[in-house]
C-alpha cells in the first residue's frame, strides 16, 4: 500500500479546498441561511411542530444533508474531472498506485471538505434556530456516511463524464429533485400513502430520515433501516468504481 | 551491459479498429540514449505509453528491470520517469508543490535538497513559487521534466521534449540529458530534429506505420546505410551533362556551376576514378571538389520512403 500516494493527492485536494476557501464556504452557508430565514423564521412560525419539533429546528437536518450530498457529488466529480481534462491525469497512471489509493485520496477529500462544510452549516443554523442533537455520535457517523457514499457517487460522475455539462447535469437532475423530494421539508407521513409508497424508492430519504433521527430521536423510518439502504448504496458504488477500474473503462484506451 | 527494459511482440489496437503497434520487439540497453524516430502517427507515443502505463497492450509484453508493466506495475513504474508529449498542469499549482505532488506520488518522502537540485538543473529554482499557469511554454516543458525526475528514475522517457523550446534552452537541456546518462539513467526520446537524435543519441530506432524498422548504433546506422556525397565545382558552366557521363547519374546545379555525384561510401568501387577519368576526356574542368557524408536525416528520408 502506498500511504504516501494517498496522502500526497489526499493534501493537494485539500490544498485547492483551502486555497478557494471562501469560495467554497460562502456559497453553501449564504444559501442555507436564506433557507433558515424563509422556512424556519418566517414560514415556519406558521407551521405546526411535526412530532413534537419546531419546524424551524425539523428542517435543520435536511438542509445539511441537501448541501452536504451536493457538495459531496460536485467536490469529488469535479477533483477527477479536472486532471482529466487538463490531461494531468497522466501523472496517476504512470506513479505505482493503485485504484484504491487514488480512490481513498479523491473521495477522501471530498468527503473531508463536504463534511467541513456540513459542520459549518450545522454552526449556522445554531444563529437561527434553537435545537438540540440527542445522538451527537450517530449525528456524526451518519454525516460521515453520507459524505463518503456521495463522494464515491461523485466519483464516478467524474470519470464517466465527457464534458463540463455532463459534470454538472446529475447534480442537477438527479440530486436536486431526489433530496427536494426526500422529505427535506416535511415528514413523509404528511404525505397521501400512494406517495409515501413512491418516496420509498428514494434513496435520499433514508439518509434524511435517520440524520434526522440522530437530531431528535424520532424518524419516519427506522433507523436499522436507513443505515442498511447507506449501506447498500455504498456497496453499489464502490462495486461500480471497481468495475470501471478493472476494465479501464473511460479512463485508459 | 544488460536490457532495461524488453518489449516482446508488443501489439496495440485502438478501440476505433487502428493498429498502432504491429509486434514490436525491442531491447533497450541500461545506461543508453535511445532516440526514437519517425514520422506524425507512426507510434512513437504509443510505444511510450504503454510502457509507462497509459495504456494498455492488445498483446505481448513489456519488462522494465525485469517487472512487468501490468503485473507488476509497482515495481516497474517506480523505476520509471515519463515527460509526456503534450503539456498538462495543473494551472493554480507552484513548480514546487507540483514536484512535491509526483514524488509523493512514487510513494517517496519529501526531499528538499533533491528537488532544489533538479529545479536549479532546469534552470528553473527561480521559478519554485510561481504558479504554473504563469510560466512561458519552454518553463512548463522544464516542469515537466522536472517532475519526471523528482522520483529518481532509472529510466527516462522524453517524448518530443524540445518541442517548443528555443535553441538556447534545447543545449541546456541535452546538457542535462548527457548528465542524467553519466549518472546511469537510462534515456528514450522521441524527436523530429533528427540532427538532435544524431548529436546525442547512441542508438536510433526508426518507427513507421506501428512497425519498429529498425534499431541500430548511430554510427553503424550512418555508415551502413550512408551515401557520400561528391560536389564537384566546375571551372566553366556546362551546357547540359555530356552523353558519356550519363551512368553516374549526376545532378548539375547551373547556379554554383556544380555537379553532385552519389555513391555509396562503403561499396566495392566508388566510381570515383573513372568519373574523373571520363571528366576530363569530356574536357570539363575542376575547380574543387568535396566528399560529405549523408546526415541521418538523409538516411532517415531515405528508409521512410523506401518502405512506401
Ligand atoms: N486513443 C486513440 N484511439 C485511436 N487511435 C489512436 C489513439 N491514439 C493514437 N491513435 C492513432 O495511433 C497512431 C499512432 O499514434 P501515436 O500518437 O503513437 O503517433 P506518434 O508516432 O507519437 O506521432 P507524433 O510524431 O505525431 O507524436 C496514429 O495514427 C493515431 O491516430
Ligand atoms: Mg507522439
Amino acid at each position: 500500500m502506498n500511504f504516501q500516494a494517498v496522502k500526497s493527492i489526499y493534501s493537494f485536494e485539500m490544498a485547492r479546498f483551502f486555497r478557494t476557501l471562501s469560495q467554497s464556504l460562502i456559497s453553501p452557508v449564504l444559501s442555507t441561511s436564506l433557507y433558515f430565514i424563509v422556512f424556519g423564521a418566517a414560514i415556519g412560525s406558521r407551521i405546526e411542530e411535526i412530532d413534537g419539533v419546531s419546524y424551524g429546528a425539523f428542517i435543520v437536518p435536511g438542509l445539511i444533508m441537501l448541501s452536504v450530498l451536493t457538495q459531496s457529488i460536485s467536490n469529488a466529480s469535479f477533483g477527477i474531472y479536472f486532471p482529466k481534462f487538463l490531461g494531468s491525469i497522466y501523472e496517476l497512471h504512470t506513479a505505482p498506485v493503485s485504484y484504491l489509493e487514488i480512490v481513498l485520496g479523491y473521495v477522501g477529500a471530498a468527503a473531508t471538505k463536504s463534511a467541513l462544510i456540513g459542520l459549518v452549516i450545522l454552526a449556522t443554523a445554531e444563529f437561527f434556530i434553537d435545537y438540540e442533537i440527542l445522538h451527537p455520535l450517530a449525528m456524526l457517523a451518519f454525516l460521515a456516511l453520507t459524505c463518503i457514499s456521495f463522494s464515491l457517487f461523485g466519483f464516478i460522475i467524474g470519470i464517466w463524464s465527457k464534458n463540463f455539462e455532463q459534470l454538472q447535469m446529475v447534480p442537477l437532475l438527479v440530486i436536486t429533485p431526489l433530496v427536494f423530494l426526500g422529505g427535506s421539508f416535511y415528514s413523509i407521513s404528511m404525505l397521501p400513502p400512494f406517495w409515501q409508497t413512491v418516496t420509498m424508492f428514494n434513496p435520499v430519504v433514508y439518509l434524511i430520515s435517520g440524520f434526522r433521527w440522530a437530531f431528535f430521536g424520532t424518524s419516519d423510518i427506522n433507523i436499522g433501516l436507513s443505515l442498511a439502504m447507506i449501506a447498500v448504496f455504498m456497496v453499489i458504488c464502490l462495486g461500480i468504481i471497481g468495475w470501471t477500474f478493472k476494465t479501464g473503462y473511460k479512463i485508459k484506451t | 551491459m544488460s536490457s532495461i527494459v524488453s518489449i516482446e511482440n508488443l501489439s496495440k489496437r485502438y478501440d476505433s479498429g487502428f493498429e498502432a503497434l504491429k509486434s514490436v520487439n525491442l531491447e533497450i540497453q541500461e545506461g543508453e540514449i535511445l532516440a526514437l524516430l519517425g514520422p506524425n502517427g507512426a507510434g512513437k507515443t504509443t510505444l511510450i505509453s504503454i510502457i509507462c502505463g497509459l495504456v494498455n497492450p492488445s498483446s505481448g509484453a513489456v519488462r522494465v528491470g525485469g517487472f512487468d508493466v501490468v503485473k507488476d506495475f509497482r515495481e516497474a513504474r517506480s523505476l520509471i520517469g515519463l515527460v509526456p508529449q503534450e503539456i498538462a498542469l495543473e494551472p493554480f499549482q507552484t513548480v514546487y508543490d507540483a514536484l512535491r505532488f509526483t514524488r509523493g506520488l512514487f510513494g517517496k518522502r519529501h526531499d528538499a535538497g533533491l528537488l532544489k537540485s533538479i529545479l536549479e538543473k532546469l534552470s528553473l529554482w527561480d521559478k519554485k513559487d510561481a504558479k504554473t499557469m504563469e510560466l512561458s511554454g519552454g518553463m512548463k516543458r522544464r516542469v515537466l521534466i522536472a517532475k519526471a525526475l523528482c522520483h529518481e528514475p532509472r529510466v527516462l522517457f522524453l517524448d518530443e521534449p524540445t518541442a517548443g523550446v528555443d535553441v538556447e534552452l534545447r543545449k541546456e537541456m541535452w546538457e542535462v540529458v548527457r548528465q542524467l546518462k553519466e549518472d546511469g539513467v537510462t534515456i528514450i526520446l522521441t524527436t523530429h530534429y533528427i540532427d538532435e537524435a544524431e548529436a546525442i543519441a547512441d542508438r536510433v530506432g526508426v518507427i513507421r506505420n506501428g512497425e519498429l524498422l529498425l534499431v541500430e548504433k548511430k554510427e553503424a546506422l550512418m555508415q551502413r546505410m550512408g551515401q557520400r556525397q561528391m560536389r564537384i565545382e566546375l571551372i566553366k558552366p556546362l551546357d547540359a551533362i555530356p552523353e558519356a557521363l550519363a551512368r553516374y547519374n549526376l545532378d548539375y546545379s547551373a547556379e554554383d556551376r556544380t555537379l553532385t555525384y552519389s555513391y555509396e561510401a562503403n561499396g566495392e568501387r566508388t566510381g570515383i576514378a573513372s568519373l574523373f577519368a571520363d571528366l576530363s576526356k569530356a574536357g570539363i574542368v575542376l575547380r574543387d571538389v568535396e566528399t560529405r557524408q549523408s546526415s541521418l536525416e538523409d538516411i532517415f528520408v531515405g528508409l521512410v520512403e523506401d518502405k512506401s
